[in-house]
């Protein structure tokens, strides 16, 4: 293609572009991860998936909050069974990368699952950080030593490269990320959506059935662009950021702020997955306008500037 | 959107199995949308409109813990809107329009039909139920300028004595329509659309799938690839040649395909989604 390079080779995975949909914002159905890539994705990240079919949380699950949204899905998702064959049509139709987002309640289902839909995908996702399933995720990828765990035990099943999505809900993301390197991820994610809570006061009730959810959107990219700067100043691996992002400028906080590739969801809600191939199109085309003539001119500049 | 409280001013029985509840709310809304209604500590669930206007109403089939504690409200009490969502129903100028339900999906077809008259269209309506007294909205079609309406019942305790479906064939046949709009079980609307494409008719027919996030985002709705909450729920006969889910499957809460159930040969007047989960 015309114009600066934006292709992006994230640990062993090669993209046309670093605009990838996040893991759970579509993603459940073959087409829907078609249609993310026909809309100009790099690559996408599949919803969350566990060994079982999982109904998920009762609704309402999401609430809007301007430009930011509150959900509690609650990791619905049809189990790595099903999901096999939305992967197997996915791959009659498109050869464009796919990671498998996957999450399980120990280290092994963890593996199962990943070792199941490993064949069918180019790289493994780790979901440690989902903060609303009761027992699940948040518990796993709060605590370093069992992220660890989690993370070599797949590590174990799996030639493909393995990618740790961090939670923000954490005193110090930093020792998370270290502990992801120690068990052998390929690469890192960050972040996943922030605890959170809304009221309806006329209701006087929870605006979500769960009461927690997990915030994402506009207001969560500052804090996403922090934990990006603070990882990747201190590991090799390299890092897609995630959180608030909705156009090239904010993607482009994220790389300077030291993120190989980045991922959108929440704001795929106005305009559908095409947002995504927009993003990616304005990304070239500001790289241009500045004169650079690839993406790797910008990235992790405040990194390797020692602003951290 | 948020969630907004909006009051009940009237809850009406139809049939012994479908309730009325009137709000007061004048939402901006076009035949075909929906709305999710949120009863707190219950649930959130899709609701189409059965009127229009200053003060808009959803009409319920009585189907489990939600839409019996929707039909449980009083007048005073409040329910969360968050709508009015997707897209509804093309309004074409001066056509012949032949408007096709099923069960309670005659419900959205009313505020259509008037909304045809109002732009000259001469309109033609075929409404199934299992029994007479499940019937819904004879009145209120009959009221609208027009030939009365055409009746089917499964039991054949009024009008036509079988499917709405086959009904509906005839009438094609009959009135050569421009256009065909259904809303009903999805066994129904695959033969109305069946027969639709084999006479090169087009239409527009509104699909129900389980919806969670209502705006686009989880996936839960996917018809295809379509999403019902956000490409429909009402899809054309475009939208719909090739979809191997329609008439075929819908996904459960999980995502999981759940086919429809055909117990009876296909195209029983059933409610909501058809078959259960
Ligand atoms: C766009 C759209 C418009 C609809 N319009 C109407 C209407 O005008 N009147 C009406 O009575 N019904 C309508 N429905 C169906 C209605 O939403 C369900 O019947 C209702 O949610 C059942 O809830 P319940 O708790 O009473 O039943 P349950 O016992 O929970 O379920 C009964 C059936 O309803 C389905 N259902 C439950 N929750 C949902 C959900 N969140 N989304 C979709 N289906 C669900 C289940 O899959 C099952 O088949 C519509 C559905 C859609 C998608
Ligand atoms: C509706 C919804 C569902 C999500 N489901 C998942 C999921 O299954 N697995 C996961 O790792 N992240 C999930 N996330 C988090 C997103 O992948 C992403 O990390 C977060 O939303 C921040 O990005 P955004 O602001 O662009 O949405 C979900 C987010 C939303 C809004
Ligand atoms: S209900 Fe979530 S995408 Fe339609």
């Amino acid at each position: 293609m015309d114009g600066p390079d934006i292709s992006v080779d994230l640990c062993g995975v090669l993209m046309e572009n670093p605009v990838m949909l996040a893991s759970g914002v579509l993603g459940e159905t073959g087409p829907s991860l078609l249609e993310a890539l026909e809309g100009g994705a790099g690559a996408v990240v599949t919803k969350s998936i566990g060994p079982s079919p999982r109904e998920g949380n009762p609704n309402p699950t999401v609430v809007t909050l301007g430009d930011s949204l509150l959900n509690a899905m609650g990791l619905p998702n049809p189990g790595m069974e099903a999901y096999a064959e939305e992967l197997e049509w996915l791959r009659q139709g498109s050869e464009a990368p796919v990671l498998a987002s996957v999450f399980g309640t120990s280290p092994d289902e963890y593996a199962e699952v990943a070792a199941r839909l490993a064949p069918l995908v180019d790289g493994i996702e780790l979901n440690l950080s989902c903060p609303h399933a009761k027992g699940l995720g948040a518990e796993m990828g709060g605590d370093p030593a069992m992220l660890e765990q989690v993370v070599r035990a797949v590590v174990d099943v799996t030639d493909l490269p393995v990618l740790a999505k961090l939670t923000p809900n954490t005193g110090d993301i930093g020792a998370l990320a270290s502990a992801a390197e120690r068990g052998g991820a390929s690469g890192l994610v960050a972040v996943n959506t922030l605890r959170g809570m809304a009221v309806d006061v006329e209701m006087a009730a929870p605006a979500l059935a769960n009461t927690y959810g997990g915030l994402s959107g506009d207001a969560l990219r500052p804090v996403g662009v922090r934990c990006v700067h603070e990882i990747a100043g201190m590991t090799s691996l390299p890092v897609v950021g995630v959180g608030g992002i909705s156009n090239h400028i904010h993607a482009l906080e994220y790389i300077m702020a030291g993120a190989t590739a980045v991922q959108v969801g929440t704001a795929i809600r106005t305009d559908g997955p095409r947002i995504l191939g927009r993003i990616a199109t304005d990304l070239r085309d500001w790289l241009a306008d500045h004169d650079h003539s690839s993406l790797a001119d910008v990235r992790g500049i405040l990194v390797r500037g020692g602003h951290r | 959107m948020r969630s907004r409280p909006v009051s009940v001013t009237g809850v009406r029985s139809e049939t012994p199995t479908q309730c009325t509840i009137v709000l007061d709310w004048e939402p901006e809304a076009q035949p075909g949308q929906f709305v999710m209604v949120w009863i707190p500590g219950v649930d959130e669930v899709p609701m189409g409109f059965s009127s229009i206007g200053p003060s808009a109403a959803i009409t319920v089939q009585r189907m489990g813990d939600a839409t019996e504690a929707l039909c449980a409200l009083d007048p005073g009490d409040r329910v969360g809107v968050r709508g009015p969502l997707g897209k509804g129903f093309e309004l074409l100028e001066g056509k012949r329009c032949l408007l096709v339900g099923g069960g309670n999906g005659v419900a959205p077809l009313v505020p259509l039909a008037e909304a045809l008259v109002a732009k000259g269209c001469r309109v033609y309506t075929a409404v199934g139920a299992r029994t007479r007294e499940e019937l819904l909205f004879i009145d209120r079609l009959a009221g609208i300028a027009g030939p009365a309406p055409e009746v089917a019942t499964d039991d054949g305790s009024e009008g036509h004595h079988g499917f709405v479906s086959n009904l509906a064939l005839r009438l094609m046949d009959e009135f050569r329509p421009d256009v065909v709009y259904t809303c009903g079980p999805e066994l129904m609307m695959r033969k109305v659309a069946d027969a639709c494409w084999e006479r090169s008719i087009p239409f527009q027919a509104s699909l129900e799938r389980y919806m969670k996030c209502g705006i686009g985002l989880c996936d839960a709705c996917a018809c295809g690839r379509y999403l019902v909450c956000r490409d429909g729920p009402v899809l054309t006969g475009e939208h719909l040649r090739g979809v191997p889910d329609f008439g075929s499957f819908k996904r459960g809460p999980s995502g999981v395909k759940v086919p429809f159930a055909a117990p009876d040969g296909g195209g029983s007047i059933g409610i909501g989604l058809g078959s259960e989960d």
